[in-house]
């Protein structure tokens, strides 16, 4: 096979960070390429190289056989390299069609060429699978909609070449499937496809090859088709990481009840008649599609949204009217679904943080006056217990890695001895060896007795970790299962609502 | 070329970044004493001898610095939350209105009444903020707009009253109040002086300010909040409640500025008094970056600029408007000068 894309000794330092040390990677004709890596490991830096944002410190890059000069992003574009970013790009605004033509005609023209811009566009919309209405406006699209518009960007571009940052990252499952179902006809079409990715399921699903990057090295390259979810793993972390597993145990008494719930927002009807039971030592896990009540279920358990119907009890006491405090007060702990924007203030240390919930406890605050000495000892100890690597109490909360964030969030939930746990999708956007604390975390804290109720869009983890399981739908809750008798295609239909119609069979 | 976020500031740019845009400001304004005629190099020396040449000046200056110490703090404390109160104008005014009102006829000793006007003053500028801040959190008015018109309000109103209910018989037609009873004029620093002992309040209060905002629970709620409403929200901090405490807090510092003027400099209240003090306040806070020690430092700077002004005026014939031009100056040339605080340069 050809070689479209030759990557050669590229090494780029960012002061004293190597982000890319001595890489090499080659690209064949109509080969579907994922890159593998942990947060970190300089997957983005290296595509930026590829991709002409970033200049490499020594290395060249070739495609087609001709050396790209470094640094020029329309020289990567003139010979046909598309880069569809993890953030899109696009103007809300404007339609598909004025956002696909943006910046590919020179300013100077005095009239644009849109009837031929549609003409072409449409043709390559038919072409590689990718259907879409020019005049639609970007705002008024989904989000795998969206997607498909930054793709179509790339192609009308005459890419040859397609480099995917996290396509996945905001995407529900079925709709990441279909994504690489498309990505396999395009390549049958001949473009060659590298995608970034940090998630072994779909690297194993969806690549021909595997480069796996570890600390700006290239450290192994597999043919997918010779390899295993476990070895990738330990080739991405650098050591062996498990999740732990969950094992069987006696489950206690109803700790947090919701009965017949009802939520609105903003005169919406968020949560349609909701009950569930979480008891002492389980973990029940709430599957579904993002965007379908997982939100207001999150906020209801959090304090922050209350119920308009039915009761939410926590140990005997309602606490469906109890504001964040009230709620912790009765026992209860909470992991936010978004750390950045909910969990932590980032500009705060981390000693702030760690007593944001408890400032006015007497454990740290005496007289209105907060006691920062208490405070400091106290996150010290965190940081030891939970692993949070490279910080002090007094170091600046964002400058934690994401999995580090979490721990302490974590940290300062579990401290408490909270016998309720809301988990609002604990590991998102975080890397294996985090994914695998966290879980530990969870299921110590289950072990211990507290009654976890977990939020989760990644269906291994809901498995792996749950007792139970219920699917959320449209803001309603399918009856639970047993873990145990979950498997993909019945937890498949449960998401896609189908458990109302095996009742009525029933 | 982009802006890359620093990972840690370091404090020497701290310290670096006043100080250079206020070379930067001078450096612009000079041009404009130049286009008067005037060697700018000389105005500036004249500027500086004339805030900072004699004992009697730097008095005079300090005097000038009190009030601005206080709406300086009152702007800081504001920001810090993000509550944007532009209104510390109106705020100097009506606490300087009250205190006089009821400092005219009040029948107790100094050392009960001057804290009484303190707390007089302090209440009516609270107060004054309080209806912005109402309409921000019930309605989401934007305070930007309330507390800026609400300064010609009361300066009007200021106007009314002096011309009427509280016009000073004694004051020969000059539009000016009824003056505080002797008993409650502050007492003299340095003798045959202005500068009086509101300089101490206001640097204890500048004391007072950041214990509050560094070491209480108020403080830190205050801090979460302005940094990340939301997550502060989850923590289950009161936003509203936060939000109120810093405007009575602000409001009442930029209320006892007007107080402590009334009782220290002026006796009565005339629409005059203030130079702008409140909206000063705003520049100082920024020059110190929203940290109460350095708005005691950024306030001596403007009040130099100010007395200067004057002298470098009557010197050179620079129209002494030239102060509020270095002095907005500053303002836009501390603001590019935080964004290189906050980021890095890369190519």
């Amino acid at each position: 096979m050809t070689k479209v894309l030759e990557l050669h000794g590229i090494t780029k330092r960012f002061g004293t960070l190597t982000a890319n040390d001595d890489v090499t990677l080659t690209l064949a004709e109509g080969e579907i390429l994922a890159l593998l890596g942990e947060n970190g490991a300089g997957k983005t830096t290296l595509m930026n190289i590829l991709f002409g944002h970033y200049a490499a410190d020594a290395g060249t890059v070739r495609v087609f056989g001709e050396e790209l000069p470094p640094g020029l992003p329309r020289a990567a574009i003139e010979v046909g390299v598309g880069m569809v970013h993890q953030h899109f790009t696009l103007a809300g605004n404007l339609t598909v069609l004025e956002n696909v033509m943006l910046g590919s005609e020179p300013l100077t023209r005095a009239r644009s060429a849109r009837g031929e811009a549609r003409e072409k566009l449409l043709q390559i919309a038919e072409r590689f699978g990718l259907p879409v209405n020019p005049e639609a406006k970007v705002r008024s699209l989904s989000v795998g909609e969206r997607q498909r518009v930054e793709i179509l960007k790339a192609l009308y571009r005459d890419a040859r070449i397609l480099i995917l940052d996290e396509p996945t990252a905001v995407l529900a499952r079925p709709e990441a499937m279909r994504l690489f179902e498309t990505l396999r006809d395009m390549t049958k079409e001949g473009l060659s496809l590298i995608f970034i990715s940090h998630k072994l399921h779909e690297v194993m699903a969806a690549s021909d090859r595997v480069a796996v990057l570890r600390g700006g090295k290239m450290v192994a390259e597999r043919k997918t088709s010779e390899t295993n979810p476990g070895e990738l793993a330990e080739l991405m972390v650098g050591r062996k990481v498990e999740r732990p597993v969950r094992h069987d145990h006696k489950i206690g008494a109803p700790v947090l009840i919701a009965n017949n719930v009802r939520v609105e927002e903003d005169g919406e009807l968020r949560l349609d008649d909701v009950s569930f039971t979480v008891h002492t030592g389980e973990i029940l896990g709430i599957v579904g599609v993002s965007g379908n009540g997982q939100a207001s279920l999150g906020g209801l358990l959090s304090g922050l949204v209350h119920p308009s119907a039915g009761q939410l009890t926590l140990l005997d006491e309602d606490i469906g009217h109890l504001g964040p405090r009230g709620m912790i007060r009765a026992g209860a702990g909470r992991v936010p679904e978004d750390r950045h924007a909910e969990g932590v203030v980032g500009e705060l240390s981390l000693w702030e943080n760690a007593v944001l919930e408890r400032l006015r406890t007497p454990e740290f605050s005496r007289r209105g006056f907060v006691r920062q000495g208490a405070a400091r000892d106290y996150t010290s100890g965190l940081i030891e217990r939970f692993d949070i690597r490279g910080a002090s109490p007094d170091t600046r909360t964002r400058l934690l890695s994401g999995g580090n964030m979490q721990k302490l969030i974590l940290g300062r939930v579990l401290t408490n001895g909270p016998r309720f746990v809301l988990a609002n999708q604990p590991t998102r956007g975080l890397d294996e060896g985090a994914i695998a604390a966290v879980h530990a975390e969870l299921l110590a804290a289950r072990a211990e007795g507290a009654a976890i109720l977990l939020i989760s869009e990644e269906l291994e983890e809901a498995v792996a970790l749950s007792d139970r399981i219920q699917a959320i739908v449209k803001g309603r809750l399918s009856e639970p299962i047993s873990a145990n008798e979950a498997d993909p295609q019945r937890l498949g239909l449960m998401m896609a609502g189908v458990w109302k119609e095996n009742d009525n069979a029933a | 070329m982009r802006l890359e976020r620093r990972t840690h500031v370091p404090l020497h740019l701290v310290v670096i970044a006043p100080l250079a845009a206020i070379f930067t400001a001078l450096l612009l304004a000079a041009g404009l004493i130049a286009a008067a005629g005037v060697n700018p190099l000389t105005a500036y020396g004249e500027m500086l001898a004339g805030a900072l040449g004699s004992r009697l000046s730097i008095t005079e200056m300090l005097t000038r610095a009190t009030p601005l110490i206080f709406t300086g703090l009152a702007a800081a404390v504001a920001f810090r939350a993000r509550l944007w109160n532009i209104g510390g104008e109106g705020q100097f005014f009506v606490g300087a209105l009250v205190t006089a009102w009821i400092g005219h006829s009040l029948g107790v000793p100094g050392w009960i009444g001057i804290p009484l006007l303190m707390l007089a003053g302090m209440t009516a500028g609270a107060a004054l903020l309080a209806g912005p801040a109402y309409l921000r959190l019930r309605f989401g008015v934007d305070e930007v707009v309330t507390t800026l018109l609400l300064n010609f309000i009361v300066i009007l109103f200021v106007g009314l009253m002096i011309e009427g209910p509280m016009r000073d018989p004694l004051a020969f037609g000059w539009p000016s109040s009824v003056p505080v009873d002797g008993d409650f004029r502050l007492p003299d620093l340095i003798p045959r002086t202005r500068l009086h002992i509101g300089l101490l309040f206001a640097i204890a209060a500048a004391g007072a300010v950041w214990l509050i905002l560094a070491r209480t629970v108020f403080g830190a709620e205050t801090r979460a909040a302005g940094l990340n409403a939301s997550a502060a929200a989850f923590a289950g901090i009161s936003l509203p409640r936060t939000i109120m405490g810093v405007a009575l807090l602000s409001g009442a510092l930029a209320g006892l500025a007007g107080s402590v003027e009334v009782m220290g400099v002026t006796a009565g209240v005339t629409t005059t008094m203030s130079p702008g003090f409140g909206y000063a306040g705003i520049v100082v806070a920024m020059l110190a970056a929203l940290h109460p020690a350095g708005v005691v430092a950024a306030a001596v700077f403007v009040a130099t600029v100010f007395v200067g002004a004057d002298a470098m005026s009557r010197a050179t014939g620079v129209p002494s408007f030239i102060a509020d031009v270095i002095v907005a100056l500053c303002l836009l040339t501390m603001i590019v000068a935080l964004l290189f605080t906050t980021y890095r340069v890369r190519r």
